[in-house]
């Protein structure tokens, strides 16, 4: 029997619009076409050493020596992935003390990095809270979360976060769209790093929320990216955690290890839920087992491995804290530098904003225009959105970098 | 006064209350099964629950290759160690594509095949499915039965699905008239979701013939070809002749999908590894379809993990490596045949009542014994012997040593009355 060819004139797929690009890589794609020996990756979107190279930490080695003496095999895990690791790492999150009281009532799930957090925090919110709940999203956030809320199958709507024109928290806007929106809402909340503004909430500022919090029973979804890269303090860091725990709050928790252990590649994060008891918490696990297991089946081990060598291992887990330390006083070291540079150039603009933020990302406020001279000038390479990746900054290229921002900055508005 | 309690709770949820009306989830069907054998304290257990290789000695088996490679990359200081890009290595894409399509497929070169890394095979089905369900949303059909979590995944892709009838229980075969006559009832667009070889959980495949047939109804009815291969190179115990029906419809000019996983054949189970192939019409439709692809992609894990990809794009795009790695396969899944050959000669030799052809004649790691429900759940209880409540059974865990007890206790729960 024969089949007649299938004509290949109709196209299944030509209805498929073309879907809008990740920001992140068409500079990615130009920077490494740029020959120019002096160019500068400011979008870059992990940490780099100060000869601008990408970081293993030793802490990582000294684990990945260890799991590699046990010899172990590559059986799949259980759908929630390491148990190992969900502890230690919901321990890091929510600190020890209250980890102590409260660890039975704590529902955690191993996930792809801080996106995987996030969408199956999302599906299984979609799949238990009322039809109408919303995900309140700050404006800006990183791309992703309303979309992954979409779909998940959640709406999402934005409250105002950052004020361009004084480059602090809009906390008063913060709190009235908060105040404004519906009771029983998700709210997102950045833990530390804010990414991209760099902005983050002061602990009074926290204190408020967490009282709003209360009076509207929203649910808290934290997105923990940056632990311990923020002040150089996992617990400064996770400051609002503790606090809304503390008081009692449930929240939702999401840790990524992609930046604290350099472990971007292995997709290393972790999703938890505070419940009312150690019933609940066993409900709340199996329904999200019930989900991961249609996104994933169960999660890459080997990241995992190395997490839970680092944080439950005492010699290296000191270690790591120290190394951490280190990146992120680098980055403040930066960030005062380039105010400073940009200080001493007399620029009519003042950039001490930059050195009050914390972590990767800040928004500069600079235009199109000056982006483009920047880069086609200067060979240096911002986010689209004006931000920049202080990761990119060193001490070989911050004079020139700074140069450069006087340069096309010094006869315009930003 | 606690149920009004409860339904004023479900709509205005105090802090106290947000899971209060959350209910269990049941465990999931073969992960249930595994958690169940690992409790279990009997010595003569015996785990042919989830399909998961083992050796003779009942030990899971990682490939010498794989550790080889593995070693290097990680040893490697050159490599960079961060973010994959959102659709994975391209190295590593570009091996799937030969490894499935055929090294000297002109739909590589045409540029008509997009290739994204997944997560796993689970990762690759849910990618193509979410895929679907944005840009030609129809009905889905599955067989009877299927891999339980296909039923699972399309239903979180917000996706309907029908079944076609696949397995016939009488001769234990495929059942082809039943499978052509359902589908040509369906309505046209349809994706039908087919198992490239080695059906899990029936072990029965079509015969090239068959292929044929079901490539007829596929383009009479417009239906979409979704294929998933999870086990290529253990059905035939030749990689290429395994994958007859993707490079058939593909000669025969089928758009089409591919999630291919790489868990059983490389044992890479815990690294996640797998690949999602959209097959286009040209090279401008797939770089629309790629964008799209990642931006599924991207909202369920950014990008995909590094480790397992590395591995498997060193086996796929180094003859050597590649060679090793078809050799040890070729063990493993000789292991497997011998296992099948073993169990039947057991029971043949205990005279248990029934006709077990069907042990010998199914392929891949599974066999759909035919036991019933109850029969399996007294061959866990009594007998320690773990297996799906569907009957099926997976053959990797079947050792020379545990072999005849195996077959004892089929016999004993075949026999009661």
């Amino acid at each position: 029997m024969h089949c007649l060819k299938v004509i290949r004139n109709f196209s299944l797929w030509s209805s498929v619009p073309l879907g809008s690009l990740d920001p992140m890589s068409g500079i990615v794609a130009q920077f490494n076409a740029d020959n120019c020996p002096q160019k500068v990756n400011l979008g870059v979107n992990t940490y780099r050493d100060n000869n601008g190279n990408p970081v293993v930490l030793e802490s990582v080695i000294k684990a990945m020596q260890i799991i590699r003496e046990k010899n172990l095999d590559n059986e799949y895990p259980p759908i929630e992935g390491l148990q190992s690791f969900i502890d230690a790492a919901i321990k890091l999150g929510y600190g020890d003390k209250y980890y102590e009281k409260n660890s039975k009532n704590i529902a955690g799930c191993q996930v792809l990095s801080g996106t995987g957090a996030i969408r199956l925090g999302f599906e299984l919110l979609n799949k238990f809270v009322p039809p109408e709940t919303k995900v309140l999203v700050p404006i800006p956030t990183q791309t992703l979360h309303p979309t992954i809320a979409k779909m998940a199958g959640l709406q999402s709507q934005e409250y105002r976060y950052f004020d361009p024109t004084t480059r602090q928290v809009d906390f008063q806007g913060l709190f009235q769209d908060l105040y404004t929106a519906p009771n029983g809402s998700i709210v997102l909340f950045h833990a530390c790093s804010h990414n991209p503004t760099g902005c983050d909430l002061e602990l009074h500022q926290w204190e408020q929320l967490l009282d709003l919090t209360k009076k509207k029973d929203l649910l808290p979804f934290f997105d923990m990216t940056y632990q311990g890269f923020t002040s150089g303090d996992m617990d400064k860091d996770a400051y609002a955690i503790r606090l809304f725990t503390e008081a009692g709050m449930p929240i939702i928790l999401g840790q990524s290890f992609d930046q604290n252990m350099g472990l971007s590649g292995q997709r290393i994060g972790c999703l938890s839920l505070v419940c009312s008891n150690e019933k609940e918490r066993e409900i709340v696990n199996s329904q999200l087992n019930l989900i991961a297991r249609s996104l994933w089946s169960c999660p890459p081990v080997h990241g995992a491995r190395i997490a839970e060598t680092v944080l439950n291992n005492p010699k290296i887990y000191q270690l790591w804290l120290k190394e951490v330390r280190l990146m992120a006083q680098r980055i403040q070291n930066m960030r005062y530098s380039f105010t400073k540079a940009l200080k001493e150039l007399g620029s009519p603009h003042d950039w001490s904003y930059l050195s009050k933020q914390f972590g990767l990302y800040s928004l500069t406020g600079i235009g199109q225009l000056q982006i483009n001279e920047l880069m086609e000038k200067y060979h240096i390479y911002l986010l689209e959105n004006g931000g920049i990746s202080i990761a990119g900054l060193n001490d070989n290229n911050i004079k020139y970098v700074a140069m450069a921002f006087h340069e096309v900055t010094k006869n315009t508005q930003i | 006064m606690q149920k009004l309690q409860l339904l004023q709770n479900q709509y205005n949820p105090t802090s106290d209350d947000i899971f209060y009306h959350i209910v269990q989830a049941p465990p999931d069907p073969i992960f249930g099964i595994a958690n169940a054998y690992k409790a279990d304290t009997s010595s003569t257990k015996i785990d042919l629950g989830v399909g998961a290789y083992r050796t003779d000695e009942e030990k899971p088996y990682v490939f010498e290759i794989i550790k080889k490679l593995e070693k290097e990359i990680v040893n490697d200081p050159t490599l960079n160690k961060e973010y994959l890009p959102i659709e994975g290595l391209a190295d590593f894409n570009k091996g799937c594509q030969k490894l499935m399509f055929g090294q000297n497929s002109p739909l590589i070169a045409s540029g008509q095949i997009v290739t994204a890394q997944c997560l796993g095979g689970t990762g690759a089905l849910r990618v193509g499915f979410e895929f679907v369900k944005r840009h030609i949303p129809g009905d889905v059909y599955v067989s009877k039965p299927t891999w339980s979590n296909h039923n699972q995944v399309i239903e979180r892709a917000g996706l309907n699905q029908f079944e076609y009838p696949y397995f016939e229980p009488k001769t234990k075969g495929f059942n082809c008239a039943g499978t052509i006559e359902c589908l040509s009832q369906a309505r046209m667009g349809s994706i039908v979701l087919l198992h490239v070889c080695a059906h899990n959980p029936t072990g029965v495949d079509p015969t090239e013939n068959e292929w044929l047939q079901i490539a007829d109804v596929c383009k009479k009815r417009r239906l979409v070809p979704f294929f998933d291969c999870a086990y290529q190179g253990f059905a035939s115990g030749c990689i290429e002749k395994d994958v007859f029906a993707v490079r058939k419809f593909a000669e025969l000019g089928f758009q089409m999908i591919v999630a291919q996983s790489f868990s059983k054949n490389m044992g890479l189970y815990n690294e996640r590894v797998g690949a999602v192939h959209i097959v286009t019409s040209n090279k401008d439709i797939s770089a629309r379809v790629l964008s799209n692809l990642k931006i599924v992609i991207r909202t369920i894990c950014s990008n995909p993990p590094a480790i397992g990809a590395r591995i498997a794009a060193k086996i796929l795009t180094d003859e050597k490596n590649f060679n090793a790695w078809v050799e040890e396969l070729k063990t493993v899944t000789g292991r497997i045949i011998k296992m099948r050959t073993l169990l039947k000669q057991e029971l043949d030799n205990l005279k248990v009542p029934g006709n077990w052809d069907h042990i010998t004649r199914q392929t891949g790691f599974f066999t759909f014994t035919g036991l019933t429900p109850e029969q399996c759940d007294l061959l866990t209880k009594q007998y320690h012997v773990y297996l799906l409540r569907s009957g099926r059974m997976s053959m990797a865990g079947i050792t020379s040593k545990n072999v005849r007890y195996l077959a004892e206790s089929i016999k004993a729960v075949v026999q009661k009355k």
